[in-house]
């Protein structure tokens, strides 16, 4: 029964208080998230490493990265802190506390858009925003290339999903599977 | 649906197509969901145009929350509703959060073998080149931008640069650079 147990609640068998305040305060962050739930992992590790003391350092880092190699939204790092403190219980809790807050704002907003589509302000956001947009995504891939920059095949890999997204009409599964082999063999040692 | 560009696209039948539809891309996205969403939404399914996944973007990135589930949500609701909503956004979060899952309860085994972290950094390599190439794809939809081209290019140069050289925090690249850009195409757009 002891598994059991860790399967719904976690090692340290949270007690509803404590759900009830992970839930809260991912809900807080939720609202806080602008750019994605990533950009809050700093205060989130804040308050789950640091206040509260459910995971260590090392174990925050590795639920991050752990998501990041997952198929699926990165959101879902979240679901992996639920799960290594408090189990299935912990899941619900960071996911509900997640996601309400932002899919009732993003869906009063998106429908106050289209009835409000002719508008200059709609439109003038709508053709104000789009290359920050482009260039936020552009930001992105930068980004995400920082901590490869000192292996081999970085360079090469970054061109070759590139031209592969620009040249064919196939799967990105493609060149995740490329990437995944040529690192598997040593060339991102 | 709003945009110009509406000539050919379709629709999906169904809350269901539109459940497997995003299902399918969310197994497709390691590392990021977007280049996938724009190769299966844009390109293969033809349910919204380039302009139309811009804006829907815009908009996902701007409020909180992550762009993949915020436009997964405004794709669902603008075909079906509440229900196409849920259905975009179960199909989206349900298959990944149980692979997700799985793969925390077994990672102990599995983080030290250097062949799955050398696996992972060359998925990581890939994932950011998708994503650039996702912005190259999408960077014509502004030859029609009513700010011109070459403040629209000025402007996807200077937030690109903010945010990944600068590592200006999004919020004052959206409250600056893009109150400066939003005014611009106000002031375009009324003469």
């Amino acid at each position: 029964m002891k598994l059991v147990d860790t399967i719904l609640f976690g090692p340290d068998l949270l007690g509803a208080a404590e759900l009830w305040a992970m839930c809260l305060h991912f809900m807080l962050l939720s609202v806080l998230a602008i750019g994605g739930a990533i950009t809050t992992t700093p205060e989130m590790s804040r308050w789950v490493v640091g206040e509260r003391g459910w995971l260590t350092d090392a174990q925050f880092t590795a639920s991050v990265a752990l998501a990041q190699a997952a198929p699926g939204p990165n959101l879902l790092f979240v679901a992996v802190i639920g799960w290594n403190i408090a189990g299935l219980a912990g899941v619900a809790a960071t996911m509900v506390g997640s996601l309400v807050p932002s899919t009732t704002l993003a869906l009063l907003a998106a429908r106050w858009g289209t009835q409000h589509q002719h508008r200059l302000a709609v439109r003038a956001f709508k053709a104000g925003m789009a290359p920050l947009t482009i260039g936020l995504l552009l930001a992105t891939g930068w980004v995400l290339t920082e901590p490869l920059r000192g292996h081999v095949a970085t360079a090469l890999l970054v061109a070759v999903a590139v031209g592969f997204m620009l040249y064919t009409r196939l799967s990105p599964l493609w060149p995740i599977a490329i990437g995944a082999a040529v690192g598997a063999a040593g060339f991102m040692g | 649906m709003t945009g110009q560009a509406a000539t050919a696209l379709r629709e999906p039948a169904s809350p269901g197509e539109l459940f497997r539809a995003f299902n399918a891309l969310a197994l497709q996205g390691f590392g990021g969901v977007l280049p996938v969403a724009q190769r299966v939404l844009v390109e293969q399914r033809q349910w919204l145009s380039r302009e139309q996944f811009v804006e829907v973007l815009s908009l996902g990135q701007v409020l909180p929350g992550p762009n993949i589930v915020n436009m997964a949500l405004m794709i669902g609701d603008r075909f079906f509703g509440l229900r196409g909503a849920a259905a975009a956004l179960l199909g989206l979060l349900c298959a990944p959060l149980l692979i997700v899952l799985l793969l925390a309860a077994l990672y102990g085994q599995l983080a030290g073998v250097p062949a799955v972290a050398g696996a992972l950094r060359g998925m990581g390599a890939v994932s950011a080149g998708l994503i650039i190439a996702t912005a190259l794809k999408v960077m014509p939809t502004l030859k029609a931008s009513p700010l011109g081209r070459p403040t629209a290019a000025a402007m996807v140069l200077l937030s690109a640069l903010a945010i990944g050289w600068w590592r200006v925090p999004l919020v004052w690249v959206v409250l600056g650079l893009g109150a400066v850009s939003m005014a611009l195409a106000a002031w375009r757009l009324s003469r």
